[in-house]
């Protein structure tokens, strides 16, 4: 089997690298961001048919996967979660570090207002039932990037719990059809960020940048309600968006401000669960998918051919596309943990509990909150298909691409073309040149009123629709010409001279007799065959529909 | 003029009596001769005497920053001080030069105090004598009075000579010792299970711990951060609520700090009369091992308010004997988890093993901290284990909640404030005190202090009377939370009645004759 020959391969890499700084390779799965990684776009992974672990193999039992995430999102403010210090990603090394991110002693952690307002608005878009007191924990371990030998988070009562996120899955089969699921959400927790780690092999030396260190973090954990990479991707591109449309978290993978950690187990249904290991260092989101399908899948070989799973660490190889074990110690470790003495409960209020006369400044109204939610993605999506006619699943392409939903809007706004046109060109005509060339809708060279130009010219007949895809070429070019100028310098008007277009057909009629003939008797397809060849006679400047209505009054004749 | 009060000597600063830069040299000479007592680990000369230059300017200007301008104090090595070395005692500290000022310091600098130094303390401040720290032990003035000298000579028993040094207590031991040996007017301590009390009690001081959340931590060293208060060593009543009045309130560095709890600045009035005051006497308190002396004279003060017409009534404080081992627990989780940052890395001592981060870190922490820090850190660990948490941490929580009631119950009877012994005896030789390890003594010294830690009460040890050994005794006044203003003043009538002597150490400075000027002649009220 390849498998476990390729795992010893990968363990055996792991070692060379965990033994850089001498200690134990500590998994807190502290992705370095680095640009190579990077991968365009959030886009849909739900395209990819990915493997499933719940489908029977033959000569398989039946296994079933369980899957829970526990996801860190960076959140989205100027200053760090108890101190002063900017947060601003790609800094100068250890620029951003007040005395209390470098734990000098003496200094006390003041809590952020704005990361308690993110965290409420994240719980309220994610249905939790918001705590009106939490309490802040310490958990201590020895890493080197951790300065204060421990971490403030929010273990014992956490700021929000008990909620849901709906995510939809494709459900394959019929186009456009997209399957809601809903996975748990069991708390939303504030934390630390640890600072970065960064390994020079080259001289056995850790360098340490604490530029990180006490960033604000929602801790979303998510219950084991998932069963496979795909829900897992989705689920997470869920959160991600809705995230984003909050603004509490910018959510970039790459810059490692969403952080994913995943934990699996398979067994047999009906029977009690398996031992799971958990799975680190998912910087995107086809990693995630890739790395939980991986997962199961050497669970079950592991457990098929007689092994046994151990409760560890595993990280993801991306080279190698698997898992590999880190080596921990860290699995037993004891985190200690005791309430942070330094922070009294956080208290928040509703339009009913607010104290009267409070100040404003001093206290956080969840109601008040509640009023400044923004629409949700699966609401702009719902909103989408009913005013616009489209499918499901183009509602998840338009908000799965940044900026894309703004760009189709626009052109919206501004064309006399069908929706369900403007839909079509914008997700499979501009989308797809986006992706050919790897740009962002914000580096697209066609603008919102260029296509939109396009599409009314379409829309009038000016020009067919083969033409228009001619005219959106030149346009992705770049030269400043609008679509009307290139349609009058390419003369790509459609023929309006009936008689003209008359004697084409004539003509071509006459060089072909043999596709008449087919015609004549009765071959639906020829028909089609002779359209082609008056199109091409004109430089594709006729309107096919037309072509066929005086072909077929001409054979009919 | 070094043996006046704060507020006396800030009226002869005001009234031209003396220069702030006179007053800096005075102090500064006198910290040189008594060096031997080992109060200070730091003397910063040349900050105190910029200080006074400069604050001899606003004088000469008419525009002195506040009462405190020009006074020189002095400040335990547990706090932060921007640019002065800041050790705690300890290896792990040595060169360790923070960059900002804790609140309270800065508070005292802004009003234009002249900061003497930093004082030494037990390692961490983790100790009941000011014995345990890296720059060896602080020796109490009172070893060197004439009271104490000439009551050893009728003693045919006593060894001349240095070797029977006492013992300041501790843990601020040589913030009292800089302040009772007249080398500063007030000084900073910090008060986590007494460490104010105690040594403000063998050395004949006014020892204050302000309620929890009025004085900011931000800048303190912490050992437990639910306990630990800045607290402040006075000649004075009226000199701690000076000090106070400058330190109190909320601090936007430390959350645990409450908003305008008392007005400023803070002036307490002289009471006229106790009639309408209910002292409590906690029957607890009345141990086997309390020195015969001290419950003599705890009687007598009782006596003393009820004769002035005060109603004296005995409460009960159950728990109080759980308060030690409670303490224990607390301590020990929290100074684990505080001592977690020092792991070589970002500052202080780094041991020169490279092999792994882990051998560093451990060695490290193995030369940088002393037995008693590594034995708290062992037992913390220990206590904040999972399987450990609820049967130690949590009911430890619940003990000192159970603590904090007895407290309020004693207040909700009626009682004001209530009164006890500060220490079981007076300052015992160092030679004595060692014979027992750290943590025993910690557990035996701290009995009557610590109790009010764990339920954030106000306290101040104040000295009542000279011993038969010719050693300051002290008594403590509890007051309720945030009545630190109340308590006070109770303690300023207390400590007028019982006029406390002068320590006389003309001997050890003789060409500072000018101590003697106020000298009285230990003609106590409650003692014969």
């Amino acid at each position: 089997m390849a498998a476990p020959v390729l795992r010893r391969g990968c363990r055996g890499r792991l070692w060379a690298l965990a033994c850089v700084d001498g200690g134990s390779c500590h998994g807190r799965g502290a992705p370095t961001g680095s640009p190579s990684n990077r991968i365009r776009g959030q886009s849909s992974v739900a395209q990819q048919p990915l493997h499933t672990a719940q489908k029977p193999r033959k000569g398989e039992h039946n296994w079933a996967a369980v899957v829970g995430l526990e996801i860190h999102a960076q959140i989205s403010s100027n200053s760090k979660l108890f101190s002063g210090s900017q947060v601003r990603f790609s800094a100068p090394p250890n620029s951003l570090v007040s005395f209390f991110d470098a734990s000098l002693p003496g200094t006390l952690p003041v809590l952020n207002r704005r990361c308690v307002e993110a965290a409420v608005m994240t719980g309220l878009a994610l249905n939790c039932h918001i705590n009106k007191k939490s309490l802040f924990d310490r958990k201590h371990y020895f890493y080197a990037d951790l300065p204060a030998g421990y971490q403030i988070t929010q273990q014992r009562l956490p700021i929000a719990v008990n909620g849901s996120l709906t995510y939809g899955v494709s459900a394959g089969k019929e186009r456009g059809q997209v399957i809601p699921k809903t996975v748990r959400v069991k708390q939303i927790q504030l934390e630390q960020d640890s600072g970065k780690s960064l390994h020079d092999d080259l001289r056995s030396q850790t360098l340490i940048d604490l530029n990180r260190a006490g960033v604000g973090l929602l801790e979303v954990v998510l219950e084991p309600d998932l069963s496979c990479g795909e829900e897992a991707a989705t689920a997470v591109r869920e959160l991600q968006l809705i995230l984003q449309t909050l603004g509490t978290s910018q959510a970039n993978m790459a810059e490692g401000q969403l952080r994913v950690d995943a934990n699996i187990s398979v067994h047999h249904p009906g029977e009690p669960l398996g031992v799971r290991t958990e799975v680190k260092n998912l910087n995107s989101i086809r990693f995630l998918a890739k790395a939980i399908d991986y997962e199961i899948q050497r669970q079950i070989n592991e457990l098929e051919n007689g092994g046994e799973i151990l409760n560890e660490t595993r990280s993801f190889h991306e080279k190698l596309g698997c898992t590999v074990s880190m080596r921990d110690k860290e699995a037993k470790q004891d985190y200690r943990f005791m309430p942070e003495p330094n922070l009294p409960p956080l208290l928040l209020y509703d339009a009913t509990s607010l104290p009267i006369g409070a100040d404003p400044r001093q206290v956080i109204d969840i109601d008040q909150i509640r009023e400044t939610l923004p629409e949700l993605p699966s609401v702009t999506r719902e909103r989408l298909v009913q005013q616009y006619g489209m499918l499901p699943e183009h509602s998840f392409t338009l908000l799965n691409e940044v900026g894309l939903l703004e760009f189709f809007q626009n052109v919206i706004k501004e064309t006399r073309a069908e929706p369900k046109k403007v839909t079509s060109w914008v997700l499979n005509i501009f989308l797809g040149y986006l992706k050919q060339e790897n740009l962002a809708v914000s580096e697209s060279p066609v603008t919102p009123s260029a296509l939109a130009e396009l599409l009314d010219l379409l829309d009038s007949r000016t020009i067919s629709s083969s033409a228009a895809k001619q005219v959106f070429e030149e346009l992705w070019k770049r030269e400043g010409k609008t679509p009307g100028q290139i349609v009058s310098e390419k003369q790509l008007e459609l023929m309006q001279d009936r008689g003209a277009l008359e004697q084409f057909c004539y003509s071509v009629m006459k060089d072909h007799p043999q596709v008449v003939m087919d015609v004549k008797k009765g071959n639906p397809r020829a028909i089609n065959k002779l359209i082609g060849l008056v199109r091409k006679a004109t430089l594709n400047r006729a309107d096919p529909a037309v072509i066929k209505e005086i072909l077929e009054k001409q054979l009919s004749s | 003029m070094l043996g006046r009060t704060l507020r006396e000597v800030s009226a002869a600063l005001k009234q031209g009596q003396i220069t702030p830069t006179e007053l800096c040299q005075k102090c500064l000479s006198l910290i040189k001769k008594t060096k031997f007592l080992n109060a200070y680990i730091t003397v910063s000369e040349e900050v105190a005497l910029k200080q006074a230059e400069e604050s001899e300017k606003r004088y000469k200007n008419g525009q002195p920053l506040g009462d405190l301008d020009g006074i020189p104090i002095a400040v335990k090595d547990n706090f932060s001080t921007s640019g002065i070395e800041t050790t705690c005692a300890s290896n792990m500290l040595k060169g360790y030069v923070p960059p900002y000022n804790a609140t309270v310091v800065q508070k005292l600098l802004d009003q234009g105090a002249l900061l003497m130094g930093k004082t030494n303390l037990d390692e961490f401040a983790m100790g009941s004598g000011s014995t345990d720290g890296v720059f060896g032990p602080v020796k109490n003035p009172w070893s060197y009075s004439k009271q104490y000298r000439e009551k050893r000579k009728q003693n045919p028993h006593s060894k001349s000579g240095d070797s029977d040094w006492l013992i300041t207590g501790g843990s601020s031991g040589g913030s009292a010792a800089a302040v009772s040996a007249f080398t500063c007017y007030a000084a900073l301590g910090s008060d986590t299970g007494g460490s104010t009390r105690n040594p403000a009690a063998h050395c004949g001081l006014v020892g204050f711990k302000p309620s929890y959340g009025l004085v900011s931590r931000h800048g303190l060293i912490p050992l437990v951060n639910s306990m630990d208060v800045p607290g402040i060593l006075t000649r004075c009543v009226d000199d701690a609520a000076m000090v106070l009045g400058v330190l109190a309130g909320h601090d936007p560095k430390d959350s645990t700090t409450v908003h305008d709890p008392i007005n400023k600045p803070l002036v307490l009035s002289s009471l006229a009369d106790v009639s309408k005051l209910c002292i409590g006497i906690p029957k607890e308190y009345l141990v086997p091992e309390l020195s015969s002396e001290i419950q003599s004279l705890w009687s007598r003060a009782a006596d003393l308010f009820e004769s002035e017409g005060a109603k004296v009534i005995e409460v009960s404080l159950p728990h109080t004997s759980y308060s030690i081992v409670c303490y224990h627990v607390l301590c020990t989780s929290e100074v684990a988890s505080n001592m977690a940052r020092f792991d070589g890395l970002q500052y202080g001592h780094r041991c020169d093993i490279d092999v792994s981060t882990e051998a560093m870190y451990a060695a490290t922490r193995r030369e940088g901290f002393n037995d008693v820090v590594r034995g708290r850190i062992l037992s913390g660990n220990f206590f904040l284990l999972k399987e450990n948490y609820e049967n130690y941490f949590v009911k430890a929580q619940k003990v000192r909640r159970l603590i904090a009631n007895d407290f309020v119950n004693a207040f909700n009877s009626g009682v004001d404030v209530l009164l006890t012994p500060t220490t079981l005896s007076e300052a015992v030789p160092y030679l004595e005190f060692i014979k027992e390890d750290n943590r025993t003594r910690s557990a035996q010294d701290d009995i009557f202090t610590q109790p009010v830690n764990m339920a954030g009460l106000p306290a101040v040890s104040i000295p009542v009377a000279l011993s038969n050994q010719g050693l300051p005794i002290g008594l403590q006044f509890i007051g309720r939370a945030f009545y630190d203003q109340q308590l006070l003043t109770v303690a300023k009538w207390f400590e007028k009645q019982v006029q406390f002597p002068v320590i006389q150490l003309q001997e050890l400075m003789d060409d500072c004759s000018a101590i003697l000027e106020n000298e009285k002649l230990a003609s106590v009220s409650l003692k014969q």
